[in-house]
């Protein structure tokens, strides 16, 4: 019973952790540009100016 | 590496650029008025990138602006081809960035509304984030529900917490994640239907209250896992289903939001938006460009190619004060016209009201989901009911208990494989079909494919290319590319058609046109009959006259599609008659449909009696599958049992129909009848499937022997069944 009493909120916790990184993530736009997010990797990440 | 990461497209690009930007085209819109200003004193414009394929095409457009010196942002959106640019300073800096994204062989477009309903997807962002909280729920839920069923040495009072502990997390979950289901439940009774989410709403609401009472009085089992785990499949379902159909409806906004365009309006300094421009406005019309509203001709005479408006396949002559409908193409000089009805009260428009009157009554369609839910949702719910009396009055349990074996039954008859039977099949077969080139446009217009009988084809554009095309004739090789080099200077169809035909020929220099009427090079001329000073010709022409030498005919018509007599005979294979229906004159349609290999058709149609026609065959009991691409096609497409048009085609052709034909061809349509009609066996079978596990199951539930476990298993076994079923259609 003393374990439940941690480990449940532990759990709910860290559940909820990952409930509110999801809705963040798709608040942020995330997951609207699926296709494009797979090449973004590849780019380099300074663009020249005036170049 | 380089295909496997899909860049090879971008390689293509350059290739064919040649490593040159493009020459800067006149800008198509007016961009600077579009923009919109920020807080901070920046400003940002939003515009859609046609040609957007890749994701080195989206470093190259991000690399290419952020070049700019006063651009602080540029961000391209590869799967919505949107673009957001931002920068610092006047509005009209719209247009250099625009066209900057031009001359690197993109085309951009303005954000028309259009795109805007496709794209701004609100409700697609709901259903996924019900999704992420039931499955959230589901699996928290199911934690806490394994312990109680594997904890068998548990005491009741811990057993007791752990109820309190699902409801604590179930109920929450089942009612946000629950809405959009709710929803939809609810706008079907208003409407007086019994449909799929009536069925699942009142399971999963009846299961959580069922469980609530359970919990208070510490009963054996609560069921919000069976709850929460059956909206979490729902909602994955409509997610997908949604996925698919939504990169469909994209494609073909894009496609409409290309078209539109912007029209040239004497005394103004830039393309007007064809929305805007108003009765008695004075337009320019360029040659070969669309005429996109209802006008009177100012010039002595004009050559408009109708084939959109009248399905004619020559070019008709136009006289001052002659009344022009929307929809004509110039074929010959510019022209100044008067225009005589803004957009909104236009012909076009017009149309576009019939047609949204006609697509109400085909809204009357059932699916095949909803004809099973019809039959099922009564059934399920009087098995629930009996079983709630039966136990109460027969066997003698206290109302509680007896609800305990209705719930279950309520929640393993709750159809969860049966409402992903259909839409898993849907998202497979549409999946097959967009990588064939078939966009699905409608919910049910698969379904409807498969039990077309009856195929109608309109000729130009549709079953023919639409262009025109060199025949063979009294030319000598020498002669023809001649013409040819001569015609590379011009961007009349018919010239353009000769280059076609000699592709290799380098253009002549020093040539000159007479807009609408010929070409001059030195003492050759290449043009029209009128320009040769030849007698008065019919048919599509044009004529070499060369001092010295007797004058030459080049004859054009329009072509027949590489793949139209192999589709027709698909047809064929797949059951359906084919017809031929057609604006053009009796003879065209003749040889063409002979070409083609149909025996049944019809000349001098008009779009009314295109209409007609397919409403006769309905009256005959034949289910009409028509494909056409012209605004006179519109409204046989919208009267039509299913319809289909070309990509190519008029933006209303594509408003009216359930399918659009990408890559132009007619015989990914004819294969996709057998798809549509293996899809529909699919679902069938996974109607059959899901019923299959609900005989056996029930009894067991009836009886009080399930247990939230059995619902568990019942559910996830039949979702798997049905959708390794569905999967068969998508090879």
């Amino acid at each position: 019973m003393d374990t439940l009493v941690w480990l449940i909120p532990l759990a709910l916790f860290l559940g909820g952790l990952g409930l509110w990184a999801f809705i963040w993530s798709m608040r942020s736009g995330q997951y609207d540009d699926l296709d494009g997010a797979a090449a973004r990797i590849l780019f380099d990440d300074d663009l020249k100016k005036g170049g | 590496m380089v295909q496997g990461l899909g860049l090879d497209a971008f390689y293509r690009r350059r290739e064919g650029a040649d490593g040159v930007l493009k020459p800067l085209d006149p800008p198509s819109a007016d961009f600077a008025g579009l923009s919109r200003a920020n807080k901070d004193g920046t400003l940002t414009l939003e515009l859609m990138v046609s040609g957007l394929t890749c994701g080195a095409c989206i470093w190259l457009v991000e690399q290419a602006l952020a070049a700019e010196p006063d651009v602080i942002r540029a961000r391209a959106n590869l799967s919505t081809r949107r673009l957001a640019v931002t920068w610092r300073g006047e509005a009209a800096r719209g247009n250099d960035l625009a066209a900057l994204i031009g001359r690197l062989g993109f085309r951009v477009a303005p954000f028309s509304p259009a795109c805007l309903r496709a794209s701004e997807d609100a409700e697609g962002r709901e259903l996924t984030r019900a999704l992420g909280i039931a499955s959230f729920g589901a699996m928290n839920v199911m934690l806490v529900s394994v312990a109680v069923w594997a904890g068998s040495d548990m005491g009741p009072d811990t057993r007791h917490m752990m109820h309190w502990l699902t409801a604590l997390i179930g109920l929450p979950t089942i009612a946000y994640a629950g809405m959009p289901l709710f929803r939809s439940a609810w706008r079907g009774l208003r409407a007086g239907r019994l449909n799929m989410d009536c069925a699942v709403s009142l399971g999963i609401l009846a299961t959580t209250a069922m469980s609530l009472s359970e919990t208070m009085r510490n009963g054996e089992f609560t069921w919000f896992d069976g709850a929460t785990a059956l909206l979490a499949l729902m909602l994955a379902g409509r997610v997908l289903d949604r996925a698919a159909r939504r990169r469909a409806r994209q494609s073909a906004a894009e496609l409409l939001a290309l078209q539109e365009g912007a029209v040239t309006v004497l005394g103004e300094a830039h393309p007007v938006p064809l929305e805007r421009v108003e009765a008695r406005a004075r337009i320019l019309v360029a040659s070969g460009e669309r005429l996109r509203l209802d006008a009177v001709l100012e010039e002595e005479a004009a050559l408009l190619d109708t084939a959109a408006t009248t399905g004619e396949s020559l070019p008709r002559h136009f006289a001052r004060g002659e009344a022009l409908a929307a929809g004509g193409v110039n074929m010959g000089a510019p022209f100044i016209a008067r225009v005589t009805a803004a957009a909104r009260d236009g012909s076009l428009a017009a149309m576009a009201r019939m047609l949204e009157q006609a697509e109400q009554a085909r809204g009357r369609y059932t699916s095949l989901a909803d004809q099973a839910a019809r039959i099922y949702v009564p059934i399920a719910h009087l098995v629930a009911l009996a079983t709630f009396l039966g136990w109460w009055l027969l066997g003698d349990l206290p109302w509680q208990a007896a609800l305990v074996p209705a719930v279950a039954a309520l929640i393993i008859t709750c159809p969860c494989g049966l409402a992903i039977a259909v839409p898993a099949v849907q998202v497979v077969a549409s999946g097959a079909l967009f990588r064939r080139g078939v966009l699905l446009s409608s919910p049910t217009g698969l379904e409807r494919l498969a039990n077309a009988d009856h195929v109608v084809l309109d000729k130009t554009g549709t079953l023919t290319e639409g262009r025109p095309r060199l025949l063979p004739g009294a030319w000598k090789e020498d002669e023809l590319r001649l013409a040819a080099s001569l015609a590379a200077a011009s961007r009349h169809p018919l010239a353009r058609a000769l280059s076609r035909a000699c592709p290799d020929v380098a253009p002549l220099p020093g040539v000159t046109e007479v807009p609408g009427a010929g070409l001059i090079h030195g003492e050759t001329r290449l043009g029209s009959a009128a320009f040769l000073s030849l007698p008065e010709d019919s048919g599509m022409r044009l004529h070499l006259a060369r001092p010295g030498a007797l004058p030459i005919a080049f004859c054009f018509e329009d072509s027949l599609r590489a793949d139209a007599a192999a589709a027709v005979q698909e047809f064929r294979r797949a059951g359906l008659g084919v017809e031929l229906l057609s604006g053009d004159a009796p003879g065209v349609v003749a040889r063409i449909a002979a070409e083609a290999g149909i025996t049944v058709c019809t000349a001098r149609a008009t779009p009314e009696a295109k209409a007609a026609r397919i409403a006769a065959l309905t009256a005959q009991g034949r289910r009409v599958l028509m494909v056409g691409d012209g605004i006179n096609d519109a409204a046989a497409l919208a009267a039509a049992h299913v319809s289909a048009a070309p990509a190519e085609g008029t933006d209303l052709a594509q408003a009216a129909s359930d399918f659009v034909l990408m890559g132009g061809g007619l015989l990914p349509l004819a294969e996709a009848v057998g798809r549509a009609r293996l899809a529909q066996r699919a679902a069938r079978q996974n109607i059959a499937l899901a019923f299959g596990y609900n005989i056996i199951a029930v009894p067991v539930a009836v009886a009080g022997f399930a247990t939230p476990l059995i619902a568990a298993l019942v559910m996830a076994t039949s979702s798997l069944a049905v959708i390794g079923n569905a999967l068969r259609v998508g090879r």
